[in-house]
């Protein structure tokens, strides 16, 4: 009785009301969606369609894991969005890497247009964009083919990348980069060998960035893929279902399988992924 | 090129910026030549299909035909067409409602997260998984929970006697767009959660110490301080989130493709629906130049307190 006096005295019950509360209940609604995910993929069919206890499992099993397997084509979309992803995002690094140490250290007409540019650029929403580029994908003979994803995807991507960057590089101290220079290399040995490892942490934000987002992108495969052996993951499981009919189980299975790589990433990388994110809103 | 190999020169292209215009043109090659991959991509990719979609509006053209020059025809069939004014009006709903939810939730999370308590890093790094995870698979999963019988929330809501039977979360336009709102504010308040905390973190102490001396209580210290503080983070994050949540396309597409009816068709989806369900892509790319006033908005601010408060770049 006497510690539950001086505990009330203390004010701690405050602190359940301004800190506990709220955190479980962030906590909770953050992510019970993934709890329900993770038990209707072990759910068998017959649990999944029944009324009464939807929050456990009685008889787990992976049933929709196979099903996912033997009956859909999840491995050749997963394989798909695997190339689409890798191949954006190391293209994406490499582009922004060389125009934002452009722009972040060259001296050169056009240079304040172009920072802004780039700024702009990663602004403009893909909805306004989607139908110029079908026509231009059409017109390429790209249409239905891994490379209209890709460059679509390196639409938005690289500008973020590259603004990301230009921090980055600015924040180095410049006299590096100048003894390199006297000693004789060249601007691009000097970002490759002095400037490039110098901001690791950039590239891997940047890099997790791009990937993340590649492996998210829909509106574009949507429009530009008709075959179902070329769609990614998004697209596919958003038409994984029989006549009018949703899988849910092998949907959920699915969900679970699309979601670790960036559960993955995430788990080892999250201060980095965390940095890309802020990076556009906070200062520095 | 010869002259470029001397150190003096490097130095003076390196850090001088009043000596720019002395250099010789060597100096524009080499950056050009760093810049080249990422302006055909911006140039190729971005801004011509740009301006390319503003040309097109101006066509009645459809897949496949050359179409004619109608001028504001598109825009001015669109902004007589009721359904397409309804469309509009969704499409404010949604993102200024979403939008709102988001920065009140997000400030709510940032300021919990802020404080001292056991296992607030595991908790900041769980808060985050629903911006990872592809929307559409999140999306998918609520699509699931909103199940007229077997979701897990009607089926809560009849355990709990709160409704006979379950509610037709998608079925009926005020709950769809209800429905569709939720879902976007429950994928959106991790980035305004955390770039809110780190602006938080970026507030110095010692004003809140002043504080605690002329005796401020708690409201009118986060009233008079802290708001004020995050002000330019605030409004960053708002106008990136309102330009993102006004092109949304996944989120609404998945879970009512516009419905019931016309109920949550919003620029996105109307877009989608008239250039390639209804062939008509003139008229769909008009539909989607309708954000540009929007976006124009939240570009203004953006550029103004982006700019303005970050300092470690000196391009922009």
């Amino acid at each position: 009785m006497k510690n539950v006096l001086r505990w009330f005295r203390k004010g701690r019950w405050v602190r359940i009301f301004t800190v506990y509360f709220p955190a479980v209940m962030f906590l909770v609604v953050t992510l019970f969606p993934f709890y329900w995910m993770s038990i209707s993929s072990f759910k068998p069919q017959s649990e999944l369609y029944q009324m009464g206890k939807p929050l456990v499992v009685s008889n787990p099993t992976i049933e929709a894991y196979v099903k996912l397997f033997s009956d859909t084509m999840f491995l050749t979309w997963f394989k798909n969005s695997l190339w689409v992803a890798g191949v954006s995002t190391l293209i994406a690094v490499i582009v922004g890497a060389l125009g934002g140490y452009a722009i972040a250290r060259f001296r050169f007409t056009g240079r304040k247009l172009i920072g802004q540019g780039v700024l702009l650029t990663y602004l403009v929403p893909r909805t306004l964009l989607f139908i110029p580029l079908y026509d231009i994908f059409f017109r390429l003979n790209w249409l239905d083919s891994n490379w209209a994803l890709i460059v679509s995807t390196l639409t938005f991507v690289v500008p973020f990348v590259t603004w990301l960057l230009i921090g980055y590089f600015q924040s180095i101290p410049i006299e590096i980069e100048q003894c390199a220079r006297i000693d004789g290399a060249s601007h691009l040995q000097v970002l490759r060998y002095v400037v490039l490892p110098l901001s690791a942490p950039g590239l891997v934000s940047g890099g997790l960035f791009a990937f993340t987002q590649a492996w998210n992108i829909f509106i574009y495969p949507l429009v530009f893929i008709s075959s179902p052996d070329q769609k990614t993951i998004p697209v596919g499981l958003s038409m994984m279902q029989m006549g009018d009919v949703f899988l849910w189980g092998q949907l959920m299975a699915a969900g679970v399988l699309a979601s670790l790589p960036l559960v993955i990433f995430y788990t080892f990388f999250q201060r980095y992924m965390v940095e890309g994110l802020t990076a556009g809103a906070v200062k520095g | 090129m010869r002259s470029d190999l001397q150190p003096e020169s490097t130095d003076a292209r390196l850090e001088s910026r009043t000596f720019w215009s002395s250099l010789a043109g060597s100096a524009n090659l080499q950056a050009y030549l760093f810049l080249t991959p990422l302006l055909v991509l911006m140039i190729g990719f971005i801004i011509y299909p740009f301006v390319a979609a503003i040309w097109l509006s101006l066509f009645d053209k459809t897949t496949g035909s050359a179409g004619t020059l109608i001028g504001l025809g598109n825009y001015l069939e669109l902004i007589q067409d009721p359904v397409f004014q309804r469309v509009i009006l969704n499409t404010c709903i949604y993102a200024f409602g979403a939008v709102a939810l988001k920065l009140v939730f997000g400030l709510f999370m940032a300021l919990t997260l802020n404080q001292d308590f056991k296992g607030r890093t595991l908790a900041r790094g769980a808060l985050l998984l629903p911006w990872i995870i592809p929307t559409a698979v999140s999306t998918l999963v609520w699509m699931w929970m909103y199940n007229d019988i077997f979701g897990v929330i009607n089926q809560i809501l009849v355990n709990l006697g709160i409704v006979d039977w379950g509610l037709p979360w998608l079925g009926e336009y005020r709950l769809a767009m209800i429905a569709i709102i939720l879902v976007d504010v429950w994928r959106g308040t991790p980035f305004f959660g955390i770039t809110t905390l780190a602006g938080l973190q970026t507030i110095p102490s010692d004003i809140y110490e002043a504080a605690e001396i002329d005796g401020a209580i708690r409201f009118r210290r986060f009233w008079y301080i802290t708001l004020p503080q995050l002000k330019g983070v605030l409004i960053i994050t708002s106008m990136l989130s309102l330009i993102w949540t006004f092109g949304e396309f996944q989120i609404i597409y998945i879970l009512t493709r516009g419905g019931p009816g016309r109920a949550t068709h919003v620029f996105s989806t109307y877009t989608y629906e008239i250039a390639f369900l209804g062939t008509n892509l003139g008229k769909g790319v008009a539909v989607s130049l309708f954000i540009l006033p929007f976006l124009a908005i939240a570009v203004f601010f953006l550029t103004r307190y982006l700019l303005q408060t970050d300092d470690t770049r000196d391009v922009v």
